[in-house]
């Protein structure tokens, strides 16, 4: 799985592309993880490339969110319609602000 | 009818999801309805792999796509441990997000995506899942 890390004057943003499945999920979830680590609580999850997002995905975006707040947040952007629509499904579109655009989530912090 | 046997690896749900899509093209699905087939399958065989199959008791996952008048039924076959899906609570997702749990979200996701998920078990034939999606 690539994952790139950019940062931001006021956040982190984290890009991959393809599939988050229970294959790669962990992976994605470690790379997280480090920059919360290094004290970092706002960050985009720019989802611009990302086609497809099983619930072992949408798990390590919940654990994040738990561990970005109250300091900060994690907020999606780009989020293609599919994954959007069985995120909204299944009730958990409520625990993430979706920005259409990688810009406004960035301009969001 | 197009079916492929998997060994009950993670990695292989990619290759997993490459069958069925190319099937619920094939069966006249729209992309809404093929991305539903796409993640009721990815779950259904994560949980098959993660949960049904571990580490001691690795086995294969064979998966057939039946195309219908009016869809595309999947059905997924293995020999892990038998399991109840209606034993699976649904999540409970209109919580404060410190309260929220993550179990049984992907048996929910299969029967919200899907028009009708059944399960079966025998001795002989193991665990038998079938999903049907409605064009």
């Amino acid at each position: 799985m690539n994952i790139q890390t950019t940062e931001h004057k006021r956040c982190t943003v984290i890009k991959t592309s393809g599939r988050v499945d229970g294959s790669n999920a962990p992976d994605l979830g470690k790379e997280l993880k480090t920059i919360i680590e290094k004290g970092v609580f706002n960050i985009v999850f720019d989802m611009s490339d990302v086609n497809f997002m099983a619930s072992a995905g949408w798990w390590v975006l919940i654990d994040t969110q738990k561990n970005c707040k109250p300091r900060g947040e994690l907020v999606l952007a780009a989020v293609d319609k599919g994954i959007k629509d069985s995120l909204n499904l299944v009730g958990m579109g409520t625990y993430f602000k979706i920005f259409d655009d990688l810009i406004s989530a960035v301009g969001s912090f | 009818m197009p079916t492929r046997k998997f060994s009950g690896k993670l990695e292989n749900l990619e290759k997993i999801c490459v069958f069925v899509t190319r099937q619920a093209r094939a069966a006249g699905l729209d992309e809404r309805q093929v991305y539903a087939v796409q993640l009721a399958v990815d779950e259904a065989a994560t949980n098959i792999i993660e949960h049904g199959y571990r580490e001691s008791t690795r086995g294969d996952l064979q998966i057939s796509c039946e195309p219908q008048t009016d869809g595309l039924r999947v059905t997924l076959h293995d020999h892990a441990p038998p399991f109840e899906p209606d034993d699976i609570p649904d999540p409970v997702t209109d919580v404060p997000l410190d309260k929220l749990k993550s179990r049984g979200l992907g048996i929910f996701l299969m029967r919200k995506m899907m028009d009708e998920v059944h399960y079966h078990f025998d001795l002989n034939h193991g665990n038998t899942l079938t999903m049907l999606k409605k064009r």
